[in-house]
């Protein structure tokens, strides 16, 4: 080995097939259903060496150049007349191309095309972020002329014009939800007990293949094949908040299927060898140690699972309807649902317009907050309980 | 050592002891019979779908919803659905790209992990705020470079006008749905970049290569294959995305390419979203072969994406 010109140091090694996902890749897989058995809990790096020889700009370089080019930017869009937009556009390109001229001369084209694409690529980060900025900030400033206690005592029976709340669809939302959990979640974690503890041959291929394949069914679907199987034996005229919840298991089934297969792939088979060891039966060692060890993180999935569809709206509208006032039987006709009555409070508010539309994004707000909440909630629930299993 | 000690050494081995009793045979019936329902329920949609929907197939053209036969009804909202997902995924996968790399090679690392939450919840936000963010905000912000592109690239099908004065068109609605699809792309990119082989990138490194060089040769061709199956993945999610269209997007029954007017035909699932509660009869029957469509479509790309992955994640 020659002399060491990098700083070997900085290379943090991780094993790529370390087997425990953080709780970045179980958020990921449940909310996106990403394809992750196989990541890291951080990301392995690897650093580029510091340049030895040739004129270097100071670190201070990039950020300088964009603050100087958003100086003289301001100044340009000012006496053509002031655009944030046009600023923050402007600023952005303007800087870019200023960055890579000035390190082109100084450093040279390699480095100026490196500078150049590390640019490029903080600022399509930027840029993805910003939807998620402004979109928190509509809701929570629109959200917030309704956010009081009427609107969370009251329903919308007999309510013209200003006033009424969303109880009956916060009832709704949270009855139809529960039950869609009632079924998904035994079905859900049954199966993922097929597939990692017995599991093979055929129909393991096929079961795993087509739960990934059914994460990408859209919601839309599921509500029309619980329309269509309800309708079949009641009518078409048939609206029920249990075929709601049909429709929602649909789409929760796979999540929580595959975020408890992962959970229990890294419950250690030492613990099971363990348990058969003591002559305890297959199905008793499921139950009494595996199901156990990963239970913080099987609840995890599941809190993710709920958080995932409990915004859904287009498989409700075509099964639950929509109603006014309070119903709470999920076998006794429509229900209302807070993600349904955004969407109708905003597209037929009536007249005058604007007590609804508050009320539509208020109710968006509400629905944010549970997400929110349920996620936050589930980071809770790993970090305290889902810890052993490392 | 009797035989039967080693069958039974050797069950334990692959995972269980071998003489169960009738606990662990009614366990393992449930554990399975829990698997065959989920194959079940997706056969049932097909089915079901199928079902419904045949009365729509088989009637005459006259009774259906628009005169025609159910070819005319379908394929305006089919081209919509397609357009709609096209330019979404057009504009979503160099962001994702850029945002699963920013994540794994470029952000320090203390930085990372929260940004990659952030990034997953973007996937959390229900599509109806997604809807209300296009429709309120979104929308109106973009009349400006609707009106632009009107008058500087008019000559290109695409923004042929006249601009909406609403922002309420088809390409607002792709971005909408390309923020939407985003995370899924990233997730599933960020998580095959970080396993590029270490060797690959320090010698990468140590023959000089700048960190863009380095990124260009050895991460961007390992995982060129799992771009091509994220970006299905997120074509599917953008196919069958509901609330957002159907709140955003200003709908007439013309087939047109023009992303910046408001005369563009509706999506198969917002189009179901929107007419089903008023529908009765016949129209019923014609939407729900209208998402039969859509159901085969997404079963189709999602079953293209995940054989990709399969292969990938196997090598």
């Amino acid at each position: 080995m020659s002399t060491e010109p990098t700083q070997r140091e900085d290379v943090t090694d991780t094993d790529p097939n370390a087997d425990v996902p953080g709780l970045g890749s179980l958020a990921s897989n449940a909310h996106a259903h990403a394809e992750d058995a196989h990541t890291v809990a951080a990301p392995a790096r690897v650093r580029p060496p510091v340049q030895v020889a040739g004129k270097v700009l100071p670190g201070w370089a990039p950020w300088g150049i964009v603050a100087a080019t958003a100086v003289v930017m301001a100044g340009l869009v000012a006496a053509i007349g002031w655009n944030w937009a046009l600023w923050v556009v402007g600023t952005v390109v303007v800087g870019g191309a200023a960055q890579y001229v000035v390190s082109r001369a100084v450093e040279g084209k390699r480095r100026a095309t490196d500078r150049g694409f590390t640019y490029a690529i903080v600022a399509a980060f930027a840029l993805a972020l910003a939807p998620l900025i402004s979109l928190l900030y509509t809701v929570v400033s629109r959200g917030a002329a309704r956010f009081d206690g009427e609107f969370f005592t009251w329903s919308m029976r007999g309510v013209i014009g200003e006033g009424g709340g969303a109880v009956h669809a916060i009832y709704g939302t949270l009855i139809i939800t529960g039950c869609a959990t009632l079924i998904s979640v035994p079905i859900g974690i049954l199966a993922a007990i097929y597939l990692q503890e017995y599991g093979q041959g055929r129909l393991k291929r096929a079961l795993t293949f087509f739960v990934d394949v059914m994460t990408g069914i859209p919601s839309i679907v599921a509500g029309l094949f619980a329309f269509s199987l309800f309708s079949i034996f009641f009518g078409p005229g048939i609206r029920l908040g249990i075929m709601g919840s049909v429709a929602l298991s649909v789409l929760m089934i796979p999540i929580v299927v595959r975020s408890t297969e992962e959970m229990l792939r890294i419950v250690p088979n030492s613990l099971r060898e363990a348990s058969y060891a003591l002559g305890v039966s297959k199905w008793r060692t499921i139950v009494k140690v595996v199901l156990p060890t990963a239970l913080g993180g099987i609840v995890t999935g599941v809190v993710l699972a709920v958080a995932r569809i409990i915004g859904e709206t287009a498989p409700l509208l075509i099964t639950v309807g929509v109603v006014s006032s309070v119903n709470v039987n999920p076998f006794d006709g429509r229900m209302q649902n807070l993600a349904v009555f955004a969407f109708n409070s905003y597209k037929s508010p009536g007249v005058p317009p604007e007590p609804s539309i508050d009320r539509a994004w208020t109710a968006a707000l509400v629905l944010i907050l549970i997400v929110m909440v349920l996620n936050i909630t589930a980071r809770f629930i790993y970090r305290r309980f889902g810890t052993e299993i490392r | 050592m009797s035989s039967t000690n080693v069958d039974d050494l050797q069950s334990v081995v692959r995972g269980g002891p071998a003489r169960g009793g009738a606990g662990d045979r009614v366990f393992r019936g449930l554990a399975t019979g829990a698997g065959v329902v989920i194959l079940a329920t997706l056969a049932g949609v097909a089915l079901f779908l199928i079902v419904r929907a045949w009365p729509a197939i088989t009637a005459s053209a006259e009774d259906l919803p628009g005169g025609e036969n159910l070819l005319a009804y379908i394929w305006p909202l089919t081209f919509g659905t397609i357009i709609a997902a096209t330019i979404a995924i057009v504009i979503a996968v160099p962001l994702s790209v850029a945002v699963a790399l920013f994540i794994s090679h470029i952000a320090p690392r203390r930085i990372a992990q929260p940004m990659s939450y952030l990034i997953d919840l973007l996937a959390a936000i229900p599509s109806v705020i997604y809807g209300l963010w296009g429709i309120a905000v979104l929308g109106p912000a973009s009349v400006g470079l609707l009106r632009w592109l009107e008058d500087n690239l008019g000559w290109l099908p695409f923004f042929e006008g006249p601009a909406s004065a609403t922002g309420r068109t088809m390409l607002v609605v792709a971005a909408v749905l390309a923020v939407m699809i985003l995370p899924i792309i990233t997730a599933v990119t960020r998580s095959v970049f970080e396993q590029t082989p270490r060797r690959l990138q320090e010698g990468a490194l140590a023959l000089g290569a700048t960190r863009w060089e380095m990124i260009r040769l050895t991460v961007l061709p390992f995982g060129k294959s799992a771009i091509i199956s994220a970006s299905m993945l997120g074509l599917g999610r953008a196919l069958g995305e509901t609330m957002a269209v159907a709140i955003v997007l200003s709908v007439s029954g013309a087939i047109t390419f023009d992303l910046i007017g408001s005369g563009n035909p509706s999506t198969i699932a917002a189009n179901i979203a929107l007419d089903f509660p008023e529908s009765s009869g016949l129209a019923v029957n014609a939407l729900i072969a209208s998402g039969l469509v859509l159901f085969a479509v997404t079963l189709v790309v999602n079953m293209a994406a995940r054989t990709v992955i399969n292969r990938q994640m196997r090598i």
